[in-house]
């Protein structure tokens, strides 16, 4: 186990290397001059030489690519992301006000998710080659299949025009977070119904269950006690894998919504080219991505008595 | 990865047998993989002649806008009275065709990257696989969009943003075929018999590995579409008047609520083609050696591509 944790910490040290290099590296690719961007925007006028040279030694352009990285990488480190180029806002500022409505919209997504996909997998998997099985395997092959924007629009069409259940596009009431959330959640719900369904099917050809049930304990005892427990290790990987769904999906989905989170940040930056905004997207996404991928796999260290067990 | 060292192991001392005609046997047998098989080959003859069988120029704007299925234009016209069907079949090239190519592309990088890190060892391989571990530690989307978005918008950023977060999942796979086919009796009677190491690598490993590659490449083409369509619809990829499919959707967003059919044909084309390469990826999945199919497990653009190895 200690062997194992080492391993983990030392990918973990890679990737928050990894994480904070290309980030850096999308703000020098940028296209445009930060320090003349700058002093236009201050003066509104296309600026003067020895102003943008006087600016670019105050953002510390001038000095090597090095020294710019540990200045950038102090600067983050203490939560100054620089000010975005066009919206006179810090980037911390901004990311603070849109994180918690992404969050909202991605742990709604999450729940969905579960509560469609486990169900349904177990359901299919009890029900081996019936028509619940069928039926399930076809909905998730959609479900990988059917791009989010598409998803949404079709929502949009049957939910809210036709039916007038729900509010189509923005953000302010829990109605307004149905759609949107369920558009998030198909495509994990897909992935974790198809995952429970191979993984209970495993456990069920197992001795220990087998052995359960001749015993004579009731199969929602087996189910619950045994199976599912068992279950759970490969569906906790699985739920990396959504996480990284649902921080990529957010991006497409709150933009169709309108729904102002991080991810409509992140696509008016990309379109108005504000690459100090991007810079703080992408820093944020990948470092909640990276924690929470070493957190799974330290609980699947946990649980699984192998790993744990391996030195 | 020993799944892949595990994997590999075909069970014959010589070279890897072809994979194709079992594959294609078991593929005849398979009804949703024989579906996908028609849908691909549907929207390939589109790819290839989509342009030449189109009734309209697919830019010409008229003043019939939005108009419904009609003998002149079969599923109507879009919110600039151009015609929809034209401008899907002219559409099937660039987004289909860019998803084609960026799997060729990620394809060669990966072989050449992971038979490098796998064929030189040492401080080579570490290297690379760290920059594999870096480029994997960060959501896909959200890279490909950064990536994509230092550029004007066109395909070609499209292109570059999918490539540099997908060439890193077939790298490490190269890496862990080439590491397993370095030890291979045929590849130590060529080192025996006196074969450069260079010529061992073009000659013995590096075949040896393509086709692996390629079936993985394959499984992946559904999911390229995805990202590409994605990446064009939030208006990163080709400017209007390009008739590309991500982009017709983006285009018909303002109308959707009165005419949602701007907007649904282009969404229903890219489903059907997503689907149908899915399909027969699965097939295929299925239809391959048991042992050679855990190597090739479909790596995920959004995610974690490869489960870890439990330790055992």
């Amino acid at each position: 186990m200690k062997r194992y944790v080492a391993s983990r910490v030392a990918w973990l040290l890679v990737a928050l290397f990894g994480v904070s290099v290309i980030t850096f590296g999308l703000g020098v690719l940028a296209p445009g001059d930060p320090a003349e961007i700058v002093v236009e925007r201050r003066l509104n006028q296309p600026p003067p030489r020895d102003l943008v040279d006087a600016e670019r030694r105050n953002l510390g352009l001038d000095r090597s690519l090095p020294v710019q990285y540990l200045n950038w990488l102090s600067n983050a480190a203490r939560g100054d992301l620089g000010r975005s180029w066009l919206k006179s806002i810090e980037v911390s500022d901004a990311l603070r006000q849109r994180i918690p409505r992404t969050a909202v919209l991605a742990f709604t997504a999450a729940a969905f998710s579960i509560v469609i996909g486990v169900p349904v997998g177990v359901l299919a998997a009890t029900r081996r080659n019936a028509l619940a099985d069928h039926v399930c395997r076809i909905g998730a092959l959609l479900g990988a299949s059917l791009p989010s924007y598409f998803l949404a629009y079709v929502l949009i069409f049957v939910f809210a025009v036709r039916l007038n259940a729900v509010p189509a596009f923005g953000f302010g009431s829990p109605a307004h977070l149905v759609l949107p959330a369920v558009t998030l959640a198909l495509g994990p719900a897909a992935v974790l119904t198809r995952l429970t369904r191979s993984a209970v099917l495993d456990v069920l050809d197992e001795d220990y269950v087998r052995t359960a049930k001749a015993k004579g304990v009731r199969q929602r005892t087996v189910l619950y006690r045994h199976v599912l427990r068992n279950a759970a290790i490969p569906l906790l990987t699985v739920s990396g894998l959504s996480l990284g769904h649902l921080l990529g999906g957010s991006l497409i989905v709150e933009w169709v919504f309108a729904w102002p989170g991080m991810g409509d940040l992140a696509i008016g930056a990309i379109h108005d080219r504000d690459y100090p905004l991007i810079q703080g997207f992408v820093l944020f996404s990948a470092l909640v991505y990276v924690v929470v991928n070493f957190a799974i796999d330290l609980a699947y260290g946990w649980l699984d008595a192998r790993t744990r067990g391996a030195g | 990865m020993a799944t892949v060292e595990a994997g590999l192991d075909l069970g014959h001392a010589g070279a890897p047998r072809p994979l194709a005609r079992p594959i294609l046997r078991k593929l005849a047998s398979d009804l949703t993989a024989r579906i996908g098989l028609v849908l691909v080959v549907l929207f390939l003859v589109m790819v290839a002649a989509g342009p030449s069988l189109a009734p309209h120029d697919p830019r010409q704007v008229t003043v019939e806008r939005l108009a419904t299925p009609s003998l002149d234009h079969p599923l109507g016209t879009d919110g600039l009275g151009r015609d929809v069907f034209s401008r899907l079949l002219h559409g099937a090239r660039l987004t289909l065709g860019t998803a084609l190519l960026a799997a060729a592309l990620v394809t060669a990088i990966g072989l050449v990257v992971g038979t490098l890190a796998g064929y030189a060892g040492g401080v080579v391989d570490a290297l690379l696989m760290r920059v594999v571990d870096m480029v994997l530690a960060i959501p896909g989307l959200v890279l490909a969009l950064a990536v994509a978005g230092l550029f004007e918008p066109s395909l070609v950023a499209v292109m570059l943003g999918l490539v540099t977060i997908w060439w890193a999942g077939y790298a490490r796979v190269v890496r862990g075929l080439v590491l397993s086919l370095r030890s291979r009796p045929f590849v130590e009677a060529a080192h025996a018999v006196g074969a450069s190491r260079w010529r061992i690598l073009a000659r013995h490993v590096l075949p040896s590995a393509v086709s692996p590659v390629v079936v993985l490449a394959t499984l992946d083409v559904g999911q390229l579409i995805l990202v590409i369509s994605g990446l064009t619809f939030l208006g990163l990829g080709a400017p209007p008047p390009t008739p590309e499919w991500g982009a017709m959707l983006n285009d018909g967003r303002v109308y959707f609520l009165s005419d949602p059919q701007v907007v649904l044909i282009p969404g229903l084309a890219i489903s059907l083609a997503v689907l149908g390469f899915n399909l027969l990826g699965d097939g295929i999945r299925d239809a391959l050696d048991p042992r050679l199919a855990r190597l090739v497990v479909r790596p995920r653009a959004l995610g974690r591509r490869w489960p870890r190895r439990r330790a055992r």
